[in-house]
């Protein structure tokens, strides 16, 4: 059975139509991509699975449970998480603290126990630390903990974005465009880091990306979006060869 | 690659010695008030005055929740107080009837929190869709909603108010309060509840997409906001035993917006400071009549455009900061320098 | 019946006032995302300088429309000049500033002027000398005003005038251009601060002339009186849907008509604010952006 089965998905803005008919059935340790023509829906596809929006027909199941309608933050806590096309940290908090707030829907007490510092409270918070602290450490961050987390050079940031959509414990990981802006030996680098995190935490990892060298590298398989629908789908050689994809892409070459 | 928690005896060493020292702390400040009530070597105008202040502490607080650390557009906060108040004064004058008794103004004071936690329901659920401007009108429509709704209760005392409190509110008790108020919102900043608050203030959709109950975080803040809001009403009512709609109106929520930013968002110390000083400054003014009421709008108007984040800027008093929470600050600087290539 | 239709007079007359100071708001808050909740207050100044410009031209011999129309164009302009200062002085520095600023910024200016006017004049409220011909008309039944009749014409044609101004001129394009996009606009060459200035006046000009002809209609002013109606009309610009100016002044008329017809519903006219406030609570949950609003998306 499929971690994450989609079907149908569509969705409209006004008269616009950003996604249509779109399909894709998730298998456990899967690392699929997704990509296409700068606005072709899939940043769109990635808010539909998330509740950003909720699609105007398809369904969406994760786990056997129907995700379709669900507010963001569940969807999040049973297990789908996310990074941004454009870093969206919390910029003036600690980078520890950016990563603790990943962890909310995980915390063990209440508000009670907050507000009047019950034992549970304590123990939880130290527990929530430890976790940061690896987390951290595991993606060379731990130095920057107290630091704001505007202060972070680029790369660094989204390190620190997928280190937080780590800290809700995910089994689906939506990445979105996380080779923006860096130089092929970053691009290495990161290749190496999300193969690594895919064994490490044992996640499903769906890619959205514009390098060609990530997506090739990596992905298993591959669909292809072009003004919201998906005009190929197959292994990275199939895509490579597709004559429909290279024409969508008007010349642009897969290095 | 674990981390042992070398911190933790450390940690739990020193929460021990703060919660000692704290709480001697608190029983001194309250043995003080009380003494310093019944001696007679402070008149009761300077009585007055402090608790005033005190009475200001717990709405600047609770206001500083909402606008301060949650980044929220509230400017209707008299409303919870209004309904506080009246609520207080309710249960002593016509459910208790004016009886003497140690319990009675506990009794009313936490109905009066409870009830204006009930009512920010109305606020809270708006500003699940809506933030900035529009939310700032919604606060603004409950302030005058429940000014005219008090207006129109004939059986409250309508436009000419309510009257008949015995004078319940002693130094002690607001000091006591302030003093519960403080611990209640320093306890919920520093948790995973006032982490969640400022993810909110900073982005509040990243904030639900990385697992934070946004909906449910928003109705707590404002439910906490409004108890204590609702706590000083009483309070308030009980000192001055008259109240009428009109003290509630915008003049007094722009003087806690005021209280707010003068001392600074998002920092506790900030609200003592910042009540503490327009409390008095105020007091100090009295000399120059009608024209008092005009340095409040100056100030804050100077204080938008010169310094927003007031006094203390965004950083708050070492003291209330849990140790486990105090930046190292020599890492910090390393860090920062080791990144900057 | 004759009743029901003496009613709408009324609201009519007072709608066009609410949507005269209604467009103050909206042309504001769509230049600048700001609620200048100090406008209603301006109103209130303009009715004072109203009161005082009459105080100066009367007993001068000169003929009453003189009177009227001086008074008009006096009180329009010097509005307008001091909405323009409030701008440059309070509003200008905080055109980057997160919006709590600017918001409770024109919070702290309204309440100023309160303050002010009260301390330096007094609260005891004054009277505005009729300047316009009191005539009353039968028509079937109806007694019509000629107080009436000029409120609601006057207000009209500012309102068309209002109207072809923004959407003819090269001044009120780049009016609606700023509102849509305030980065990109001066880089075309539109002098932002000027327009922005500009708003500011048209805007309190028109909430002046509403101010005049109010205190024609009910000629007691006091320094709290924009209180109450810089509320309603703010409630008007926003069913009308806020940034809007065809809202603004829909919202105006029915506003006008809530007043009016508020008392014969519920049992006490005390109830119309409470009725104006829900009225404004519901849209704001409902549909926050008005009746003639329309609605942005935010993309993530």
């Amino acid at each position: 059975m499929p971690l994450l089965h989609i079907e149908g998905l569509t969705h409209y803005f006004g008269g616009l139509k950003a996604v249509s008919d779109f399909n894709l059935s998730l298998e456990e340790g899967e690392v699929v991509g997704l990509i296409g023509p700068n606005g072709a829906g899939k940043t769109t596809v990635f808010n539909l699975i998330t509740g950003v929006y909720r699609p105007n027909r398809g369904r969406i199941r994760f786990g056997g449970k129907d995700l379709v309608g669900m507010a963001s933050c569940d969807i999040v806590s049973m297990g789908i998480a996310r990074t941004f096309q454009t870093i969206r940290l919390f910029k003036e908090l600690s980078v520890l603290d950016n990563v603790r707030i990943g962890h909310f829907s995980q915390a063990r007490y209440n508000v009670v126990h907050a507000l009047f510092r019950a034992r549970s409270f304590y123990r939880e918070e130290e527990r929530i630390r430890d976790k940061a602290y690896e987390l951290l450490e595991t993606f060379n961050l731990a130095r920057y903990a107290d630091s704001p987390a505007k202060a972070l050079p680029y790369g660094e940031q989204r390190r620190l974005e997928i280190a937080r959509a780590l800290a809700s414990n995910p089994e689906v990981l939506l990445l979105d465009e996380p080779a923006a802006g860096m130089n092929p030996h970053e691009i290495d680098r990161l290749l190496e880091t999300i193969a690594w995190l895919k064994d490490r935490f044992s996640l499903t990892i769906l890619l959205i990306e514009h390098q060609m060298r990530v997506v090739m590298g990596i992905c298993e398989r591959i669909l292809v979006l072009d003004f919201g629908e998906t005009i190929a789908e197959g292994t990275p050689g199939e895509i490579q060869t597709n004559p429909r994809v290279l024409e969508a892409y008007l010349g642009k070459e897969a290095s | 690659m674990m981390i042992e928690s070398r911190r933790a005896p450390l940690l739990v060493l020193g929460t021990i010695l703060r919660t000692r020292q704290t709480v001697l702390l608190v029983i001194v400040g309250l043995a003080l008030s009380f003494f310093l009530e019944r001696s007679g070597f402070v008149s009761s105008y300077i009585l007055q005055i402090l608790m005033y202040v005190g009475i200001n502490i717990i709405l600047t607080l609770s206001l500083n929740l909402v606008n301060g650390y949650m980044g929220e557009f509230s400017v209707g906060h008299a409303g919870f107080m209004a309904v506080g108040a009246y609520t207080a004064s309710i249960i002593t004058v016509w459910l208790f009837r004016n009886q003497a008794g140690a319990l009675v103004f506990p009794i009313a004071t936490l109905g009066a929190g409870i009830a204006a936690a009930a009512t920010s329901i109305i606020v809270a659920i708006p500003s699940f869709r809506t933030r900035g401007d529009y939310l700032a009108i919604v606060t603004l429509a409950f302030n005058m909603i429940v000014k005219s709704l008090l207006e129109n209760i004939d059986a409250l005392g309508g436009p000419r108010g309510f009257l008949g409190m015995n004078r319940l509110t002693s130094l002690a008790s607001v000091y006591a309060w302030c003093a519960i108020t403080i611990y209640i919102v320093r306890n919920f900043v520093y948790s995973n509840f006032g982490r969640a608050v400022l993810s909110i203030r900073e982005d509040e959709v990243a904030s639900n997409l990385v697992s934070v109950n946004t909906r449910q975080t928003k109705v707590l803040v404002f439910v906490v906001a409004a108890f204590f809001a609702g706590v000083a009403g009483a309070l308030f009512a009980h000192l001055v035993q008259f109240i009428n709609p009109r003290t509630f109106s915008i003049q007094k929520s722009t003087d806690i917006l005021v209280m707010v930013y003068l001392g600074g968002i998002g920092s506790i110390f900030g609200s003592i400071l910042g009540a503490t000083v327009y409390t008095v400054l105020l007091e100090l003014l009295r000399p120059l009549g009608v024209w008092r009421w005009v340095l409040g709008p100056v100030m804050l108007v100077i204080l938008m455009i010169g310094r927003p984040t007031g006094i203390m800027g965004l950083k708050e008093f070492a003291g209330f900061v849990p140790i486990e929470e105090r930046a190292r600050k020599k890492k910090e600087g390393t860090a920062v320098a080791a990144a900057s290539h | 019946m004759a009743v029901i239709l003496q009613q709408i007079l009324n609201g009519l007359q007072l709608g066009s006032v609410y949507a005269l100071i209604a467009l103050g708001y909206t042309m504001v808050y769509g230049i600048l995302r700001l609620i200048n909740f100090a406008h209603g207050d301006i109103f209130m100044i303009a009715c004072y300088i109203g009161f005082f410009a009459t105080g100066i031209l009367m007993g001068r011999h000169l003929p009453i429309w003189l009177v009227f129309t001086a008074t008009m164009l006096a009180t329009m302009t010097l509005t307008a000049l001091l909405a323009m200062t409030i701008e440059r002085a309070a509003y200008k520095p905080l055109r980057n500033a997160p919006r709590v600023s600017a918001v409770i910024t024109a919070l702290g200016v309204g309440l100023f002027l309160e303050h002010f006017t009260l301390a330096t004049l007094g609260p005891a409220p004054r009277a505005i000398p009729p300047l316009l011909p009191a005539a009353n008309y039968s028509v079937g039944g109806l007694t019509i005003s000629s107080v009436q009749v000029v409120i609601i014409v006057i207000s009209v044609l500012l309102m068309l005038l209002l109207d072809t101004v923004v959407r003819k001129t090269m001044t009120g394009m780049a009016m609606r251009a700023i509102s849509y996009d305030k980065t990109v606009v001066p880089l075309m060459g539109v002098p932002v601060d000027r327009i922005i200035s500009l708003t500011f006046a048209i805007g309190s000009a028109v909430a002046a002339a509403g101010g005049i002809l109010y205190s024609q209609a009910y000629p007691i002013i006091n320094p709290y009186m924009g209180v109450r109606i810089g509320w309603w009309a703010f409630i008007a610009a926003v069913v009308g849907g806020i940034g809007n100016i065809r809202g603004a002044m829909l919202g105006g008329y029915i506003l006008g008509f809530v007043e009016v017809f508020t008392p014969t519903i519920l049992p006490s006219s005390t109830y119309r604010d409470f009725v104006a406030f829900t009225i404004l609570l519901v849209m704001l949950i409902v549909r926050p952006t008005g009746l003639l609003g329309r609605i942005t998306a935010q993309k993530v």
